[in-house]
């Protein structure tokens, strides 16, 4: 048979590495009023972007870390000897070989203008704070869809963008999106008109390549009435011994009778805090789908939500965390429903490794008033060694009649019998192990997109063999 | 050394001995019985062979084709030729037969060979033919919510994909109806061939009447007392294994673990 090649190949040793620094634009260590203005005179924001970025510092100095809920680790994030804003320049190129050598070099390394090529109807590359590379393919750009950086989409289309910018997550939302909102920096701005059909993903990858960095992306996608999109994002770092700040909010709008997919497959390296608030509006007869997979990273606390505002919206998250010796994934979903009839969907499976910590949080709001309102949970976890721990946080409230909820939960080790079993077979112990993780998330992983279910079928092998002595 | 041969082996877990000093060879081409009664060590002996990790060997060698196996990892063991068609296999949820079936296949190929799926698929079927398996057999989980005969079936199906050189039965026959039990039988003897030592352990005559040994060994606490051809099983089902456990203990005293 022909080899599957995976389109979309990130493992982590290919992502381990770094060329050295060549950037000419450097907010430097530490995060004073004097940053924010440093960043918006590079990036020649509006006013009215400005302001709104100070708005936002004042409210992150003024909101403590959520340490009374969430781990403590996060008191390991040192503000002050993080790097906010790095760049080479602020505005990305459209030709590939316009890309500076090293850069094109980091993305050629990653696969990403191959997968161009191969299937994605346009591509972002994000190096450190700023996206070096923005494409669309010529016939999508021609159906009205607008794919650019976050800073051109805020200048030159602001009629669309300040309409929606910060609508779906408040600034307040969050110390860190608040973190975000006065010192974001690349991300995607995209907007898909009345009725348009986008054949193939639009795909976003970010790269941290600078040592004390945070990256603070900020993605705005909108769909308008009966369109459909698929967004997907890819991440990865170098392993640096000092911690790293990935810090991104991301806002959909699906309007009435749009449907919007967003998919995740993170692959952060181990000094990574992926700190990102992640959350979608569905108007009438829309849906948001959050297929969000998490692996790597130091600690991941991410939530991506769906606001039903319209009758018979869905919201849907499908998620995979897989949380590897000394990490912890803490995710979840929020669902809000907000008219009748709506219906959301949480599928959450979670792998936890050595001493890996896998914890969920899930809200799930159905008010009095509604009706027929339907939500469906399902969270199962999966424990490879006795060290390992998983941690379940559901947040329910139900009311009225009419509406309802199931929720199912499971916790499974995979055995010392299968894995003998399996051994018998004649697979080694890594082997067998990642073939009882992929047996564990299979039924999850074949609603995704062929792309991702192969390379995540190959990311959990990686982390297995990593991970048996 | 074209055999599996046990010598004077000695077995124990937590401390107690439950093998006891064995010894057995099977030739390759030839199947050989192991008849005991419940609690005489034969099921530890299938796992012990194997290399599962819980039993500790204390004493003695086992040999296949006169290459020492008992330091070498399970798989290893399992790529070198060694099949265990397990009494209780385990539940593999979410991951199918055809898939696991492939990765055992596929980790036998050299390093950087690719298994060809068509080859593997025709060789599947053609597998599964002779076990009168449906063709959907083969996308359910492995031995994931399977009646007790589908279990023995998927263990004698992997056998017959995986071409092992010496396979150890372990009980194969138990939780099987009579119509179950002749499919399974039907499957091993086609099995049978000049390339194939298989050591049978079970509890009661009934399968030997489907499979005909070459040899039959009686295990009483932890050792072979007795060897004979096919008819002993016979006599083995008329008088039971009164007779020898009593020798036994005349001989050995009670063992640690009563």
């Amino acid at each position: 048979m022909v080899k599957e090649v995976s389109p979309l190949e990130i493992e982590r040793n290919v992502g381990n590495f770094a060329y050295p620094e060549t950037h000419t634009h450097d907010a430097g260590v530490g995060l004073t009023e004097k940053t924010i203005h440093y960043i918006s005179d590079i990036k020649e924001d509006p006013d009215w972007v400005r302001q709104f970025r100070l708005n936002a510092y004042k409210t992150f100095m003024s909101k403590p870390m959520p340490t009374h809920w969430a781990s403590k680790d996060l008191e390991a994030i040192v503000f002050d000897n993080i790097r906010y804003y790095l760049s080479a320049g602020t505005q990305p190129k459209r030709n590939w070989e316009d890309v500076p050598d090293d850069v094109k070099r980091t993305f050629e390394r990653l696969g990403i203008p191959e997968q161009e090529r191969k299937f994605l109807a346009g591509v972002e590359a994000q190096f450190d704070s700023e996206a070096v590379y923005s494409n669309i393919k010529k016939a999508v750009g021609e159906q009205g869809v607008i794919f650019v950086g976050s800073a051109e989409g805020l200048k030159n289309h602001p009629e669309i963008f300040r309409k929606w910018f910060g609508k779906v997550i408040p600034t307040g939302d969050n110390k860190f999106s608040a973190l975000n909102s006065a010192v974001f920096s690349g991300g995607s701005f995209i907007y898909v008109p009345p009725g348009v059909k986008v054949k193939h993903p639009l795909q976003a990858y970010f790269r941290i390549n600078a040592e004390n960095f945070g990256q603070f992306e900020r993605t705005l996608i909108i769909c308008d009435e009966g369109s459909e999109l698929t967004y997907m994002e890819g991440c990865t770092a170098p392993k640096f011994n000092t911690a790293t700040l990935h810090s991104a909010v991301v806002e959909l709008v699906a309007l009435k009778g749009a449907k919007l997919q967003y998919i995740t497959v993170q692959n952060w390296s181990a000094n990574v805090f992926n700190l990102v608030t992640k959350r979608g509006i569905a108007y009438e007869d829309a849906e948001v789908k959050w297929i969000d997979c998490n692996i790597g990273s130091r600690l991941t606390m991410k939530y991506p939500g769906v606001i039903m505002k319209g009758r018979r919206a869905r919201g849907e998250v499908l998620s995979i965390a897989l949380a590897g010796d000394g990490q912890h994934q803490d995710t979840g979903a929020k669902m809000v429903h907000a008219a009748d009839e709506t219906t959301s969907n949480i599928i959450s499976k979670s792998i936890s490794i050595g001493k890996g910590r896998a914890t969920y949080r899930g809200l799930v709001h159905i008010p009095k008033h509604l009706k027929n309102c339907k939500n469906n949970t399902e969270c199962d976890a999966l424990l490879i060694n006795s060290t390992s721990r998983t941690d379940t946080y559901p947040a329910i409230t139900v009311r009225g009649t009419g509406n309802s909820v199931q929720h199912e939960a499971s916790v499974s080790q995979v055995s010392a019998e299968q894995i003998f079993y399996m051994q018998q077979r004649g697979l080694t112990e890594a082997q067998a192990m990642s073939l009882s993780v992929n047996g564990f998330v299979n039924d999850l992983v074949r609603q995704f997109p062929m792309e991702y279910s192969v390379e995540l079928k190959r990311l959990i092998e990686l982390e297995m063999e990593g991970s048996v002595g | 050394m074209n055999q599996l041969s046990i010598t004077n082996l000695r077995v124990s877990i937590a401390d107690q001995e439950i093998i006891r000093g064995l010894s057995l060879a099977v030739p390759k081409g030839e199947i050989h019985a192991i008849m005991g009664p419940n609690g005489s060590g034969k099921s530890t002996l299938a796992k012990v062979l194997a290399g599962h990790p819980d039993y500790k060997v204390t004493a003695g060698e086992v040999l296949m084709d006169g290459e020492d196996i008992l330091a070498l990892a399970p798989d290893e063991r399992a790529r070198k030729g060694l099949f265990l068609a397990f009494q209780y296999p385990s539940e593999i949820p979410g991951v199918t037969i055809a898939n696991f079936l492939r990765a055992a296949v596929q980790a036998r190929l050299p390093e950087g060979e690719e298994l060809e799926a068509t080859d593997y698929y025709a060789k599947l079927y053609e597998k599964m033919d002779l076990l009168e398996m449906d063709r959907s057999f083969t996308s359910r989980s492995v031995n994931e919510g399977f009646s007790g005969g589908e279990k023995k079936r998927n263990e004698i199906l992997q056998l017959a994909m995986l071409e092992p050189k010496y396979a150890v039965l372990d009980e194969t026959d138990s939780g099987l109806d009579i119509d179950a039990l002749k499919v399974v039988a039907n499957g091993v003897n086609s099995l049978r061939g000049p390339n194939l030592g298989i050591l049978l352990i079970t509890h009661y005559q009934r399968l030997l009447d489907y499979i005909i040994p070459d040899r039959v060994h009686v295990m009483i606490q932890g050792r072979i007392v007795r060897s004979g051809g096919k008819e002993l099983a016979l006599e083995l089902e008329e008088k039971g294994y009164e007779g020898y456990e009593a020798a036994v203990k005349d001989e050995v005293g009670e063992p640690a673990m009563a």
